[in-house]
């Protein structure tokens, strides 16, 4: 997308006026970060266009956005502890991705140094007979990234689950800082491997925005068989798991065949199993042979043989429904409050997928369905994962039938002034923001990316109450969301 | 839908074990001191740690337990506890915010075991080397055994990288 972002006046009327209209449930917030001395934030209205505030951060602080609407809450305190601004009224005053083990405070801002000494951190509290208290994480039992989950339980019954993460902060935002747009790529396509190529998407989107220029046709249709095949792989493996976490692993077995069959195709067709750094700035590194465009058909045909049988297993194995049916129920106004992108949302009745709805090449010549449901359970979300599977199926065999020739790769010439841009690109978790401000020189000065699972993580706290704390681990996967992709 | 699942299956879908013989597998035995096998015996249990990945080496160290790579026939087996464990296998760039509880699981973790670093981000911290949120590689927290190179390391590299272990090196 490359409207052009509108920059509002210091004393902070329209930043207010966001704000309120977030907390009256009449705009979806997008994003909200720091950057040098002012506090930046993109809100989606319902006409469905977006709109950028920001407010400087003139004695250090500025007013709370999370005192009044809650899905900012995290986001407030990680660009606090980046840039060491103060949120005026909040009532959650600690800090996020800083847990004290740093060499300095505000990283990326006026930066002080700090002895590394870890800070307590107070977990919110619950009180009643025979209640008591289970600590998860950060080291986890199975293969999973690391996060800490702090259980209060009355027997089996969850009572409040709060979690902490931010153990996986890599300082991914200062090490953009000064990177040339190459390394920039390379750093936006490891903030979340499994969504490798939606990241190298919206990085690669917001610079051309910024530079006001656009990928060649073919490169888009490129991009897009990357992004389907991606999500493809996700869903496979996300079936699979939360089957195996009701302990079905028959269902895992046959979706991990599919999921390496895909990572296989992947590897053939643009020569890297994840697909990564095939997204570069200006276009793509990789080109589509003929042989590598019958690999992802002999592939659609495949799954289109074997995947219906799964799904027939799926749906009739009452013993597996009895574990995900009414399992972890995410209720359809938390998921609209907080904007819930992806699967996640979609299960629990929002509408909303950004390759519909904000449209980006290629999508914008493709019609698809987006399922949708509304019982919100962990059964919801592996349909609406099985659903997006067929429809993926379809868009793929449409974009190769309409791949378009020629070049795959656009000059990137420097803009020779700062300028900035912005992306909204539909990961297979969700739509992940990607806001760039270049430089002078054509390096990056600020690269914002904010996951989708920013807005999914606190409604797991919220679906998994009142189930038993064994159900944990099926709703934690039905959610999938990314650990990495938010501690950055 | 039994005809479905079995036919699923068919033919065997598992690849074919590297041999001994195998350049890359010799290669990464020649860097481990000591066998795994020498001193346990053909069974291995793996404990994973992510001390601050991408989630990419996650993704691939999941694939080894698919039909096609199928870990446990080799006596491989990833446990839920360090406690249980033989071998750390690591993943990541150290991140400071994970520096602790890597250190705590080696502790955990009874002796005789081995430390394998996965991927390049492991190796050295790659393209987070320098920020000031990472300690670096694995071997800057805990010993290393062996370094398994791959952004991520593919199912194949890692298998080897595993058999390696087990076969390698003399001390």
């Amino acid at each position: 997308m490359s409207a052009s972002l509108r920059v509002s006046p210091a004393n902070g009327a329209e930043w207010r006026e966001a704000t309120r209209l977030l907390a009256a449930g009449e705009a979806t917030l997008v994003s909200l970060w720091g950057d040098d001395g002012r506090m930046r934030m993109a809100v989606r209205q319902a006409s469905g266009a977006l709109s950028f505030v920001e407010v400087a951060c003139e004695d250090g602080s500025f007013p709370s956005v999370a005192s009044v609407h809650a899905p900012a809450d995290r986001l407030e305190r990680a660009a606090c502890d980046l840039f060491g601004f103060t949120a005026r009224e909040t009532a959650d005053k600690r800090r996020w991705l800083d847990h004290g083990r740093w060499p300095l405070r505000h990283p990326l801002g006026q930066a002080v140094p700090h002895d590394g000494a870890p800070d307590a951190y107070p977990f919110l509290n619950a009180e009643g007979e025979g209640l008591h208290q289970i600590p998860v994480g950060p080291v986890h039992a199975g293969i999973i990234e690391p996060g800490h989950f702090r259980f209060h339980a009355g027997g089996e019954s969850v009572v409040r689950l709060e979690e902490r993460l931010g153990y996986v902060h890599k300082g991914v935002d200062r090490l953009m800082r000064g990177a040339n747009l190459e390394r920039g790529g390379v750093l936006a396509a490891r903030v979340s491997g499994d969504s490798t190529v939606a990241y190298g998407v919206a990085f690669a989107r917001a610079v051309e925005a910024a530079l006001g220029i656009e990928a060649p046709p073919r490169a888009h249709g490129l991009r897009g068989l990357m992004a389907e095949l991606e999500r493809i792989a996700n869903h496979f493996g996300d079936i699979g798991a939360v089957c195996n976490d009701a302990a079905f692993a028959l269902m895992h077995a046959h979706c991990g065949i599919l999921r390496e069959r895909t990572l296989r195709t992947a590897k053939a067709a643009f020569g890297h199993r994840l697909m990564m750094d095939a997204v570069v700035p200006g276009g793509v590194a990789v080109d589509l042979t003929p042989e590598g465009a019958e690999a992802i058909r002999a592939l659609v045909r495949h799954v289109r043989t074997t995947f219906p049988g799964l799904v027939q297993l799926y749906d009739n194995t009452a013993s597996l429904q009895d574990r995900t049916v009414g399992t972890g129920v995410l209720n359809v106004d938390l998921a609209r409050r907080f904007g819930a992108g992806g699967v996640v949302g979609r299960a629990s009745g929002r509408d909303f997928d950004a390759r519909r709805d904000c449209p980006y090449p290629p999508y914008d010549a493709f019609s698809f369905e987006v399922p949708i449901r509304r019982a919100g359970d962990v059964n919801a979300r592996i349909w609406v994962r099985i659903e997006e599977v067929g429809e993926s199926l379809s868009l793929i065999e449409a974009m190769l039938l309409r791949l378009a020739g020629g070049p795959v790769l656009a000059t990137l010439a420097s803009a020779g002034s700062a300028c900035e841009g912005f992306a909204l690109i539909e990961t297979f978790r969700g739509e992940v923001f990607a806001h760039v401000r270049l430089a002078n020189d054509g390096v990056v000065a600020r690269c914002h990316l904010r996951d989708a699972s920013w807005f999914q993580w606190p409604l797991l706290e919220a679906a998994i109450e009142g189930n038993i704390v064994a159900d944990f681990p099926l709703c934690n996967k039905s959610f999938n969301c990314s650990y990495s992709g938010c501690d950055l | 839908m039994r005809n479905t699942l079995l036919l699923g299956l068919r033919p065997p879908l598992t690849e074919k074990a590297p041999g001994l013989e195998d350049p890359e597998l010799a290669a990464l035995a020649s860097t481990v001191k000591e066998a795994a096998e020498r001193a346990l015996g053909r069974s291995l249990a793996i404990r994973h740690v992510d001390a601050g990945s991408c989630n990419g080496c996650e993704l691939e160290i999941h694939a080894l337990g698919n039909a096609f790579y199928d870990l446990e026939r080799f006596g491989f087996r990833f446990v839920a506890s360090p406690r249980h464990a033989d071998v750390l296998l690591v993943t990541g760039p150290v991140t400071l915010n994970m520096r602790e509880a890597l250190q705590r699981t080696y502790d955990a973790t009874p002796g005789p075991k081995w430390v394998v670093a996965s991927g390049v981000c492991a190796a050295d911290g790659g393209v987070f080397a320098g920020s000031y949120a990472i300690a670096g590689g694995v071997a800057s927290v805990v010993p290393v055994d062996l370094v398994i190179p791959g952004c991520p390391p593919s199912p194949a590299a890692l298998l080897r990288g595993l058999l390696a272990l087990m076969r390698g090196g003399s001390k």
